[in-house]
């Protein structure tokens, strides 16, 4: 075991994986927090804590890490290379290690023009790839990235993301492979709404035999009306198949289209060699995640 | 070339609210060739200075000179006489030839007609796009040519964040993915296997990061 965490536990047991995510509220409040970690608790392994998502300042992803974890969360702290360069990234990293976060994903981040402080400068010191060299040699080698040993180092289970549906298509799978070589243990995808690109994606992913070296995981996301679905569109990296857009415009209940969008994608995914899990990304409709994990036939999760 | 625009009218009368005679100087190198601060902008400018002026009942003397390259000494010198015999210098040259005369001339106020924006080229009549960081370690010959550092939003070096659609960036439509112009040109090349090797983290001391830069050459020194 590398770092020890549920999450690393239940892979290497041969589960099926449930994840979902958390955004910390744009505020000191702990009870966004708590009411969101009631709500999931018992339903997935663990849940991503991100890192002030799509650019809009929030509590900072450690911060809410820990008091997900007093709340009975497993978290994944999310990272992105966007707000910190290799000193901060390090710093944070060995500060989450201490406070007994092991589970991490590295990510490029939103970039800051898209967000609500859009005359704030980046960093961009590494990217997200060069973060996970630098977590692996951080753990396995015990160094920081000027080579330097570290007394006591994090034990670390590293993720990384991966876009299926971002151009150009066959760079994808080269740059998934990147990631694995580079440190990745587990993957977790940009939601998944066209099965069959991500079909097809699998096929390489398989031929490559990367799904050997990492476990992998499929994102899903459900929509709850049609204007979600027409806003999802535009967040960079999704695309949704004219045919989904309009089963939510010609909807009745419009929830409960969106949940059988999700539930018929959530069963195709299920017959995909080399997944190892589901990544539920219920964006501002968090309490349907139990449901969605119940009526898929992965509760009760594992112990 | 370095590419540059000309501030607001507004924001250069403010700086020269207070004067009776400036001398604006254009400069003939890149500004010139980028339609910013070449002999024509000059006129121009000087000719909107003046009517603004007299519509708030003011008058101006503005001499106007273009000199060949701002940014080297020798031909500041040229129009040395102007520039002590005004209240201010307007420079319609890019920030380094701004600089450039207030170092010789300490006691002279100096103000920026233009902002400096680029280092690029002209795309198309009228288009001008940025290729250049400036980051004093190039990358290009892994890249095909296309610089990630600069025409990547995020400077990415391992190839495209998720945001890249239909050969387009997340942050601008109407901007080419860097990563999509590389991975195209290697393609054509048959050098896709560059784009499989992880691009090492970067020193970036040799950029901005490390510092105000200097080079110094022995051999040419006098």
């Amino acid at each position: 075991m590398k770092a020890g965490t549920n999450l690393e536990r239940l892979f290497n047991q041969g589960e099926y994986l449930v994840t979902s995510e958390l955004g910390p509220p744009q505020s000191a409040s702990i009870s966004l927090i708590e009411k969101k970690a009631n709500i999931l608790r018992g339903y997935v392994d663990a849940v991503n804590i991100t890192d002030n998502q799509t650019a809009v300042v929030r509590m900072s992803s450690l911060a809410a890490c820990v008091i997900a974890k007093q709340h009975g969360l497993e978290p994944i702290l999310q990272m992105t290379c966007r707000d910190r360069n290799r000193i901060a990234l390090q710093s944070d990293i060995i500060g989450s290690a201490a406070l007994g976060i092991n589970n991490v994903l590295c990510l490029s981040g939103d970039h800051q023009t898209l967000g609500n402080h859009p005359g704030s400068k980046n960093v961009f010191d590494v990217d997200s790839i060069q973060l996970l060299s630098i977590l692996k040699n951080m753990r396995d080698k015990g160094i920081f990235q000027n080579n330097k040993t570290i007394k006591y180092p994090p034990k670390l289970f590293i993720g990384a993301a991966a876009n299926p549906f971002g151009d150009p298509f066959e760079f994808r799978v080269i740059r998934l492979a990147k990631k694995i070589k580079a440190g990745a243990d587990f993957i977790q995808t940009q939601s998944i709404f066209d099965v069959d690109r991500f079909e097809r994606w699998m096929e390489e992913v398989r031929k490559k035999d990367l799904h050997r070296h990492a476990f992998i995981m499929a994102g899903v996301t459900p929509l709850k009306s049609y204007r979600a679905a027409n806003f999802m569109t535009k967040i960079a990296g999704i695309t949704i198949p004219e045919e989904i857009i309009n089963r939510m415009k010609n909807a009745k209940d419009e929830k409960s289209e969106g949940l059988k969008i999700c539930q018929e994608i959530i069963e195709r995914i299920k017959r995909i060699k080399g997944v190892r899990g589901l990544h539920i990304m219920a964006v501002m409709w968090e309490d349907i995640v139990p449901k969605i994990v119940k009526e898929s036939g992965l509760y009760p999760r594992p112990k | 070339m370095i590419i540059a625009k000309r501030k607001p009218l507004k924001d250069i009368l403010k700086m020269i609210e207070n004067c009776k005679k400036i001398l604006l100087v254009g400069c003939g190198t890149c500004v010139t060739v980028c339609s910013a601060g070449g002999e024509k902008e000059v006129g121009i400018l000087s000719s909107l200075i003046k009517i603004a002026f007299k519509k708030e009942g003011k008058s101006i003397e503005i001499i106007e000179r273009t000199v060949k390259r701002q940014c080297e000494k020798e031909f500041i010198e040229e129009i040395k006489e102007e520039i002590v015999s005004c209240d201010a210098v307007l420079s319609m040259a890019c920030g380094i030839g701004v600089q450039a005369i207030a170092d010789i001339f300490e006691d002279v106020s100096v103000y920026p007609a233009l902002d400096t924006t680029f280092d690029g080229m002209p795309e198309e009549q009228g288009v001008w796009v940025e290729l250049c960081s400036c980051c004093g370690n190039c990358v290009l010959d892994k890249t095909g040519g296309v610089c990630p550092i600069t025409r990547c939003a995020k400077s990415l070096l391992n190839g495209p964040c998720g945001g890249s659609q239909d050969g387009m960036c997340e942050v601008n439509e109407d901007t080419p993915c860097a990563w999509q112009l590389i991975y195209d040109r290697l393609k054509k090349q048959g050098k896709l296997d560059l784009l499989t090797e992880i691009e090492p983290i970067r020193d970036w001391s040799t950029s901005k990061s490390g510092g105000v830069r200097k080079i110094i050459r022995e051999d040419l020194k006098l």
